[in-house]
């Protein structure tokens, strides 16, 4: 922009950079300070890393935390039990997302707008209260048995809450938006020549739409993939309240070393990992996320 | 691909099914909220008894006043933050460190909030070991969420300025402006469409938000997502499907208001691109044909 | 002393030169046309008059001051955008008020003056409108009366008629020219439409590649092209390459594919064995059926286009050679498709170019 002085750039950049820095770049550096750290009673709960005990400056750093993340295997089945869950979430938001996604594109004019609305609407109304709106509608005495009962499918109630499938149910649930919206965004720039081109040249509809739509749309499926995936690794709520006792999820884990056990330094450890596991998907997901507006 | 015509009930049967997925839990919600019964099962006919309920239960009233005092402001701190961080990024294309800001710009809104709310937490409780302050409650939760809110708003503002005319700033350069008063008497009002949604949304955000307030609240401030949390804990209470309600509907009303700002201002864009018909105008000499709408000369 | 001096202004981008040592004169009061193809580097030369961008080197001097480094809020020159630039917030009198109010005017005098180019631009009548509520020659009109409220020195318009249809751009051509009369403004226009330049300007600088290839009135730049470019550019235009050689009783060139040599206007002054270019405007050549008396060329018609009042038939000559003649539509009649005829002109008619 013309004009605008290096005074006024630093204060312009800089406000929000030093912001940001300080809330959210430097607390990520602060949670790998602590994972270093050993857990002690006191507040605070954990040992500093740079003491002057022994009169001069002395870095008092361990790894004896990851050492526990390693040896104990429980980590290991959280973290991996939440890409599982993760995973799975991601392809059933895929399966369920893009049918309704491709509708959404092939629909003319205002209603499209409308349409769009109505599918982010639920994603702004209290995430808390809509996984728990489920609980009522799994639980043994709620109203998914109560109304297969009463149609005489089934004579005992099935087990529908407290274990995996509610819990990949609430996931896909909470994050069908995050996938719809990228995979409308690339299935909306779809030229429809490209479409008739192929009829043209010979090509059925289902060999049109695997040789012409699913690959143009990859960009959107791998935006939306991303946006669902990484933070639902990380998710706590829904684990906590749709899963059971044999549900093993990092962010539960995270909660519970965190607020029951009080071992920061063992919590900070946990996310210190978890971080590294989702830099690779998050740089990615950036990328998509820049490209994507770019368009 | 198939025609318009062939692939419409198709079509169609996805949408149904999967915004009827989308919505029975809301609307089931917002129906049993005015069940006299307390069995989600049994329909006992019409009450608002729980909302009575509601009123009268001083935790959660205290808990939504914290949570509306919160929200407001986070929302305009967020406001603040990432209209600068937006325009910054938008329009300085090159200054050190620019990929870092980027990075924080947009990885609050992928990562998972447990490491959001635990990074905040030891960055407050280092800071109070250090320097006294602050002490946990609602100025932590503030800044919680206005940071998060500041790069939900900087992808609006962001987005909104992609579309902006510039040329419009260039004008103001040469009619004499100089360059703040070309931010502030015309790119700001230019883009705000993106403000007013973006304080809206970002409101919202923070009146939603569960576990970075887990986190980083102190003993003397609940908010209203914990207050709920902490009750459906102990089971499906009905004073919460009221609650939920009115919930539902304050979000469903300020989201409204948000998307219809920007679908107008959307609107008005487009239209002040099209060429309206042009009218043949009057050339001297002599006036030979009216313009539409112009009195008799 | 000149409006407008622009000294060996060259621009870069990357590696490649937008404008390259362009120096040119705008005399007060004049209308001023920069006219060239697309990637001229016109728009840039426009845009650091203005200010938007910075020459690499050269000087930029208006009314004896230099403005080569001054902000474009600090010259005395305002722009007519080719998007019209118009505020979306602000009404059609707030519009043209803004650069009133930056210079603190006060509101008397600002209210003034909105009027007086309101009834400038005849649009008294929509001081209250928002510029979305405006067809496009509506907005272009508020667009000029803003730019002109200031009374700068000099006026930019980046192609003022490129957007309007047709007939308005005929009329709104009128309307320009006669603003310019009675505001007495200095304009510079930018054109990639050679049509509107030679109807409009009183004098024009033809660009190509970011230099400057010829300056003159339009009658200089069509009857008397100093290169091959601008006879090609501006206006249709027959061009014989050759080489010199003698002809009957005047120098002539050796073309290849004729069997003549083409005669060069009597004032033609070339050295021994150089080589040119005869460039001949359609309209100065004849057609007959007969072979006309001197110089002439066998052709064929190969297709006729009709213009209206005008035809252009499209000869193919000696050679496969391209020839284009105007004919008035009347007389055009006798040359169809497949007619064999003499093209022939006076040499007088033929301009020679060596560039």
């Amino acid at each position: 922009m013309i004009g605008i002085g290096p005074l006024g750039r630093l204060v312009l950049i800089g406000l929000p950079f030093v912001w940001l820095a300080l809330f959210f770049l430097f607390p990520l550096l602060i949670v790998l300070k602590i994972s270093l750290a050993e857990s002690v009673v006191g507040i605070p709960p954990y040992t500093p890393l740079i003491t002057t005990d022994g009169g001069g400056l002395e870095l008092r750093a361990t790894l004896a935390n990851f050492a526990l993340l390693a040896n104990d295997d429980l980590y290991l089945r959280a973290y991996l039990g939440s890409l599982r869950n993760a995973a799975l979430a991601t392809a059933l938001c895929l399966l369920i997302g893009y049918p309704i996604a491709y509708a959404i594109a092939r629909t003319k004019g205002t209603r499209r707008q409308f349409l769009l609305f109505l599918v982010m609407m639920p994603f702004w109304t209290s995430f808390l209260i809509r996984v728990y709106a489920w609980i009522a509608i799994l639980k043994p005495n709620g109203l998914l048995n109560a109304f297969l009962t009463a149609l005489g499918l089934i004579t005992v109630p099935l087990p529908l809450l407290n274990n995996g499938f509610s819990v990949e149910l609430g996931l896909v649930y909470s994050y069908l938006p995050f996938m719809i919206l990228p995979l409308y965004g690339s299935l909306s720039v779809l030229d429809e020549s490209l479409f008739e081109a192929a009829a043209d040249l010979g090509a059925r509809p289902s060999r049109a739409f695997l040789g012409v739509t699913l690959p143009l749309t990859l960009p959107g499926i791998a935006a939306g993939s991303l946006l669902v995936l990484i933070p639902a690794i990380g998710e706590f709520v829904i684990p906590d309240l749709l899963g059971g006792p044999d549900t093993l999820m990092i962010g539960k884990v995270l909660w519970d070393e965190f607020f029951n056990n009080r071992d920061w330094p063992v919590a900070a450890a946990v996310t210190v990992v978890l971080v590294a596991v989702l830099a690779v998907p998050i740089i990615v997901a950036q990328k998509f996320l820049q490209r994507e507006r770019a368009a | 691909m198939t025609t318009t015509r062939a692939g419409a009930p198709l079509r169609i049967g996805a949408l149904v099914l999967g915004f009827s997925f989308l919505y029975a839990p809301i609307v089931l919600l917002v129906f049993y909220s005015f069940n006299a019964s307390r069995l989600v099962t049994v329909w006992a006919g019409f009450s608002i008894r729980w909302y009575g309920e509601l009123m009268k239960n001083e935790a959660f009233r205290a808990a939504a006043v914290t949570s509306l005092e919160v929200a407001a402001m986070a929302a305009t701190l967020s406001l603040v933050l990432g209209t600068l961080a937006g325009f910054s990024i938008a329009r300085f294309s090159r200054f050190p460190g620019r990929l870092l800001f980027g990075f924080a710009l947009l990885a609050p809104l992928v990562v998972p909030e447990v490491i959001l709310g635990l990074s905040l937490l030891l960055l407050f409780v280092a800071s109070e070991s250090w320097i006294g302050w602050p002490s946990r409650g609602i100025v932590t939760i503030t800044i919680a969420h206005a940071t998060f809110g500041a790069c939900f708003v900087s992808v609006l503002v962001r987005a909104q300025l992609a579309g902006f005319d510039r040329a419009v700033e260039e004008a103001a350069l040469d009619l004499g402006a100089r360059p703040w008063t070309v931010l502030t008497r015309i790119t700001l009002p230019g883009i705000s469409p993106a403000l007013v949604s973006g304080w809206l949304l970002a409101f919202t955000l923070s009146l939603d938000d569960l576990v970075v307030a887990s986190f980083v609240t102190g003993p003397s401030a609940t908010t209203l997502p914990m207050a709920v949390f902490s009750s459906v804990r102990l089971g499906v209470s009905p004073e919460v499907n009221a609650l939920a309600t009115l919930f539902l509907a304050l979000v469903f009303v300020l989201v409204s208001l948000a998307a219809w700002l920007m679908a107008r201002a959307e609107r008005r864009r487009q239209t002040s691109l099209q060429e309206l018909p042009s009218p043949v105008c009057c050339a001297r000499p002599p006036p030979a044909v009216r313009e539409r709408g112009d009195p008799a000369r | 002393m000149a409006l407008l001096e622009i000294t060996g202004a060259s621009k870069r981008f990357g590696t490649t030169a937008a404008v390259d040592d362009v120096s040119l004169t705008v005399e007060r009061g004049a209308l001023f046309a920069l006219l060239g193809p697309s990637g001229c580097g016109k728009t840039t030369l426009l845009r650091m008059i203005a200010g938007f961008e910075t020459p690499n080197s050269g000087h930029i001097v208006i009314d004896g001051v230099d403005v080569t480094a001054l902000p474009p809020y600090a010259r005395p020159v305002n722009m007519m955008f080719q998007s019209y630039a118009l505020f979306p917030h602000l009404d059609v009198a707030g519009n043209i008020a803004f650069g009133l109010r930056q210079e603190r005017m006060d509101r008397r005098r600002r209210a003034s003056r909105v009027d007086e180019m309101l009834a400038l631009v005849q649009m008294s009548n929509y001081a209250g409108r928002r510029p979305r509520e405006l067809s496009g020659g509506q907005r272009q009109r508020v667009a000029l009366a803003r730019a002109l409220a200031k009374m700068p020195k000099l006026l930019l318009l980046d192609e003022p008629l490129a957007a309007l249809d047709r007939k308005l751009r005929a009329e709104t051509r009128l309307e320009l020219i006669g603003i310019q009369e009675r505001v007495g403004t200095t304009f510079l226009v930018v054109t990639h439409d050679q049509e509107e330049a030679l109807s409009i300007a009183s004098h024009i600088a033809v660009m190509n590649r970011g230099r400057l290839v010829q300056i003159g009135t339009p009658a200089e730049i069509y009857e008397r092209p100093s290169s091959r470019f601008v006879a090609d550019f501006v206006g249709e235009v027959n061009l014989f390459e050759g080489k010199l050689t003698a002809g009957f009783n005047c120098l002539a060139l050796a073309v290849a594919g004729l069997e003549q040599p083409v005669p060069l206007p009597a004032a033609a002054n070339l050295p021994d064995g150089a080589s040119a270019a005869l460039a001949v405007r359609p309209e100065k050549l004849l057609l007959s059926h007969t072979r006309p008396p001197g110089f002439a060329i066998a052709a064929t018609v190969s297709s006729v286009g009709y213009l209206g009042g005008v035809s252009i038939v499209y000869l193919a000559a000696g050679g496969g050679r391209p020839l284009k003649a105007y004919l008035p539509s009347a007389s055009a009649g006798g040359f169809g498709r497949g007619t064999g005829v003499w093209a022939s002109w006076s040499p007088d008619d033929g301009v020679v170019v060596t560039q």
